[in-house]
């Protein structure tokens, strides 16, 4: 289990969501990936994405116009 | 649906996160094949970064309906970028544009050919979309449903179940991986069918575009492209240009130059990020916007870019505004400047 990190800021959604698709097919059930974002629309995008494929949201927050999210990778649905 | 002595087919839907491809998905799952979703990011989608950027669209709900969709049939969704191929889609469509810069037919074909494509690549049998025959003038009419079968390299895999009683049986129909007769016969721009079918399934949050899903499409945008490859001389884009057509006032007072300037908060924030790439000027006596300054502008065009950006100022109607001009290497100046008048900023300079 490692932990990994993405920055997607100044994307626009969907590019968010593409990049974190992305990574997370690199990554093995129990990592878990921290996001930051600038477009706060990964605020419902990201954990939509994770909900449809089975990944678990473990944390997300906003701080100074940034989002946070923390995923666990699961083993997809 | 068992499929006894088979495995169960397997189909990629095309889903933009509009009504006909979720209804689409839905007839086809409603048969028992396995599908998954897969949508096509082009850059020019509306459905992307449009409420990001302005500070008064924040406090709407946000939600992808393509991820929308695919959540509420219970499907995976597949979302590619595709935006560096789809240049030579829309600079270069075999078919020519529509009443915009909408490349809809090409671009119909290539999302389609790369579906084909993902299937070859993912083990799927066949591929489905939302299209009807007679719903768009450019590329959902009855010549042109061949056109993309062929074109894309689908041919026969291409099923498109609301209007499939229209057009020749497919793959899909003959090896009985679907009953045509529980498709559909949909024609023309008529929506009430889809609604009726949409009810009939209890689908009532689905997403109603009132402009269409890109932004090629609407006139406003198409004419700032073309604005921006005549000025350049050449046609050609990236990202950030897509992205900036879409923020603020575009004021081109001469070929070489036209301003960018935000109108509210959210936008001056926005641009703030390409001060390091752009001229930039900023009110400091008075509030008012940031404006970006896209091309190349000597000291006297810099001066009138700093009185069209006082005009939209707090202070427009002062003897004086006070601006700093900021160059990509970071040199500063302040200048003190008479705001234009209104009727001084020519109809003809509005992008």
């Amino acid at each position: 289990m490692s932990h990994h990190q993405l920055d997607a800021r100044r994307m626009f959604c969907p590019m968010p969501v593409i990049r974190t698709q992305n990574k997370i097919k690199e990554l093995h059930p129990g990592d878990t990936l921290e996001i930051v974002c600038t477009d706060p629309g990964a605020l419902s995008d990201i954990p939509a994405w994770c909900r449809i494929n089975g990944h678990t949201v473990l944390e997300m927050h906003e701080h100074n116009d940034e989002v946070f999210l923390t995923i666990e990778v699961c083993e997809e649905i | 649906m068992v499929w006894r002595g088979m495995s169960q087919p397997k189909a990629i839907s095309l889903i933009s996160g509009g009504l006909d491809s979720l209804l689409a998905t839905k007839v086809t799952m409603d048969q028992g094949v396995h599908v998954e979703g897969i949508n096509f990011y082009t850059g020019f989608c509306v459905e992307g970064h449009t409420h990001a950027i302005r500070k008064q669209d924040k406090a709407k709900p946000k939600r992808n309906n393509a991820l929308w969709v695919a959540e509420t049939l219970g499907i995976k969704l597949h979302i590619i970028d595709i935006v560096e191929e789809y240049k030579d889609i829309l600079l270069n469509p075999k078919h020519g544009y529509g009443a915009n810069m909408n490349p809809c037919l090409d671009c119909k074909i290539f999302m389609v050919h790369k579906a084909q494509q993902w299937i070859n690549e993912n083990g799927f049998d066949f591929i489905i979309t939302g299209e009807v025959v007679g719903q768009r003038p450019m590329s959902q009419r009855k010549e042109t449903m061949p056109i993309i079968s062929r074109e894309s390299g689908a041919e026969d895999r291409l099923l498109r179940p609301l209007s499939a009683k229209n057009l020749p049986p497919t793959l899909a129909e003959r090896e009985g991986w679907i009953k045509r007769d529980q498709l559909y016969g949909f024609n023309g721009r008529n929506r009430k069918p889809q609604m009726e079918l949409a009810e009939h399934f209890g689908f009532t949050d689905y997403a109603k575009p009132a402009g269409g899903c890109c932004f090629l499409t609407d006139e406003n945008y198409s004419a700032k492209l073309v604005d921006l490859w005549q000025a350049r001389g050449h046609r050609d884009y990236e990202m950030d240009d897509i992205m900036l057509l879409k923020v603020g006032r575009h004021i081109r007072p001469s070929n070489h130059f036209k301003l960018i300037i935000g109108r509210e908060e959210g936008e001056n924030k926005f641009l703030q990020g390409y001060t390091k790439t752009y001229t930039s000027i900023k009110t400091t006596s008075h509030a008012g916007p940031l404006t970006l300054i896209d091309g190349v502008a000597n000291d006297a065009d810099l001066e009138l870019a700093a009185r069209i950006t006082a005009r939209f100022s707090q202070g427009k109607n002062e003897d004086s505004v006070t601006v700093e001009t900021r160059r990509q290497n970071g040199e500063t100046q302040l200048l003190n400047v008479k705001p234009l008048s209104a009727d001084d900023i020519k109809q003809e300079w509005y992008v």
